[in-house]
Formats: C-alpha cells, structure tokens, sequence
C-alpha cells in the first residue's frame, strides 16, 4: 500500500530529471509523453513504493512536481 | 494568488512552496539543468519554517539568473543594478531595523563586481542574510570568467583555460568577521533549508555558498555532461565537515568539496554598535511606512 503519492503538474516541467535520480525509493521515470515545450515530464513506475516525502519536491527546480503523503496511510498509522 | 483561486487546490493538496511563490511569474526562466529553483525550494521552506512576519521580510537582488529569485518569491522585492544588492539591503536594514534583509545573488554579483561591497558588509557585520548561488561563472551575461571560475575552466572570456586562482568565499568573508558562513550544494536540499532558517535567525552577518550546476555554460564549455551530471557529481565528491577551518576549504577542480557550516560567532552587530557609540545623541524615528 503506497503511503503517498506525486503530482506534477506537466507544463512546468523541463526534463532536467531530478527527481527520477534523487528518488530515494526509485519511484519515477521520465515518460515518453511531451508537455507543450517539448520536454518529458516525469510518470511514476512504481506508485506503490511512493512514501510521500517530498525529495521530490525539493529537488524540482520549477516547482513542477510534490509529494504528499495520503490520508488512506494516515488512517492506517493510527489504527495501528 | 489566493487558496480559492488556484485550480489545482480543488482537485487536492497543492504544492507547499506555492504559498511564497509569485504563480504568475512562474515558468521561471533558468534553463534546464540549473540548480537555482533547487536552493529556492530549500528558501521556501526555510522561510515558511521561520515563523517570522512576511510582511517584514524583504528580498535584495543584483544581476544575474539568481538575481531572479527577488522576481519569483512572494515577498517585498528589489532587483538592484550590478553588484550593488548588499550596499542597497545595509541601506534598508539601517533605515527600518525591523525589517529581515535578505540578499540573494549569484557569485558574479556578489563576490566579482560587488567584491568589495561583501567584504565591508561582513566588516560591519551589519544584519543582513547573504545567500550566494555559485555557479563558477557569469551566467546571464553569456559565460565570461568570474572570480570563483576554478582553474584551466574554460569560458567565453577565457578560451585557453583560466589562469587566475580563484576566490574561496566562505575564507573570505570569515576573515572579514561574518557571524554565519555556511557552504551547501543544490543536491544537500535539507542541510541548505536548515541551514537558511538557521542565518534567518542569526543576528549579524550570515553567508551561506550555494554551489550550483550551470549546464549552459560552465559545464557545456568544460565537457562536464548536463545539470544532473552535476548534481551526482556534487553527491560523489562531497564531504560535510563542520567547523572545518575556512582557510582549508578551496574548491579544486576534481577534489573534495567540503561542506557544512563553518562559522557561528556572536559579535555586535552594526546597529548595536552605533547605538553604544553614539548613546543619547541617537533617535530613532518610528517606521514613517507600516
């Protein structure tokens, strides 16, 4: 179960691929998909590894990517 | 931009540096590969952390790409000439002391054509926060040599190769009596934003060294691959030591990168100075703006 999740918001993106290397459980990739200036936003690969911790986030020189962890993960901490 | 305006907030969370962020400005216009919207990433938290008012929080920058930071933070901006972000923030922090001055430049502005401005500012120890984007070169004006171009780099004024040694700038203003100097790279996000909320705080002169990738000229010029070779680059060959004597610190082309806060002093600040001096004779004026 993936404690959190990224979105990107695709038309910040520049594809300088930060966050694909710097993604501490190799969560991301950059897709073949083109944003409008041409460049490859990044897709997550493996959503269930995602802890949500934002390095990510960090990482992005344009703002166009964040991490966050999901509510299910903080319902299931509690229950715990 | 306010929360009910943003699009992005109706579907889910939406990113946390947005709230200091000027949405408008934003494609920024820093190539891909640069590492300067990393460290303002880092200043975003480090701010939002703070707990310190927004509204008496005030950004100087010079010229240059990371003169561009005052143009997409979300707080009171000026984009001063060449070289002269520091002399302008000493000017405002002495006319409103309440205000937080913080300076945020790139290393030809601050350290080449505002040389001089640096050392005194540190000198004084007046109370501003000097956070300094190294790119090891002239970026914006198109890739000329700068004092921290390491050496044999080539560069646009420099096609054979730099000869001339280049400046350690934590040696520097620790020697000209700054109260804070740190060294961080764009790939220590976490240390740089813990760093930052820590000179946000410090009273006197603060300098933290941001090593950054330029993939456009310093690293095309030298044949050292894209901004991401950089940053594993800066991850291979970095070590943290703190407290390391500033003197030992020189960045050598393909050596250790040493890291870390290297100096946390107390010394009366210029203000305080001046009020001890001067005693009674000094008024001061309530803010005549806020």
């Amino acid at each position: 179960m993936a404690k959190g999740s990224v979105r990107v918001t695709a038309e910040r993106c520049k594809g300088c691929g930060f966050c694909v290397a710097f993604c501490p459980t190799h969560v991301l990739q950059l897709s073949s998909a083109f944003n409008s200036k041409g460049y490859h936003p990044p897709s997550m690969i493996a959503p269930e590894k995602c802890s949500g911790c934002n390095l990510c986030g960090m990482y992005c020189p344009d703002f166009a990517i964040f991490g966050f962890r999901t509510g299910d993960s903080q319902k299931g901490k509690e229950a715990a | 931009m306010s929360d009910s305006d943003c699009n992005l907030c109706a579907i889910g969370p939406a990113n946390p540096v947005e709230s200091v962020l000027r949405l408008d400005r934003i494609p920024t216009i820093w190539c891909p590969g640069c590492g300067i919207g990393t460290s303002v990433n880092s200043f975003a938290f480090a701010l939002m952390n703070s707990g310190l008012d927004l509204k008496k929080v005030v950004i100087v920058s010079g010229i240059g790409c990371s003169g561009r930071v005052s143009g997409y933070v979300d707080l009171d901006a000026f984009h001063t000439t060449h070289g002269r972000a520091i002399p302008f923030a000493t000017g405002l922090k002495l006319a409103n002391p309440e205000l937080t001055v913080i300076v945020y430049s790139g290393d030809g502005d601050l350290t080449s054509i505002g040389g001089n401005h640096l050392i005194h500012a540190a000198r004084r120890n007046v109370d501003i926060k000097v956070f300094c984007v190294n790119n090891m070169i002239y970026a914006m004006t198109g890739g000329q040599a700068a004092a921290t171009t390491p050496g044999a780099a080539l560069s646009t004024t420099t096609p054979y190769g730099c000869f001339e040694p280049d400046l350690n700038i934590p040696h520097l203003v620790d020697a000209a009596g700054a109260c804070y100097v740190a060294r961080w790279t764009t790939y220590h996000v976490k240390q740089l934003e813990r760093s930052m909320g820590e000179a946000l705080k410090k009273k006197g002169f603060s300098f933290i060294e941001i090593l950054s990738p330029c993939p456009t000229y310093f690293q095309r010029k030298n044949n050292m691959g894209d901004g991401l070779a950089a940053m594993e680059d800066y991850k291979k060959r970095s070590k943290i030591r703190n407290g390391a004597p500033t003197g030992e610190i020189a960045i050598v082309p393909g050596g250790d990168i040493i890291v870390g806060k290297f100096v946390d002093r107390e010394r009366l600040d210029y203000l305080a100075l001046m009020r001890q001096q001067l005693g009674s004779h000094y008024h001061e004026r309530g803010c005549q703006t806020c």
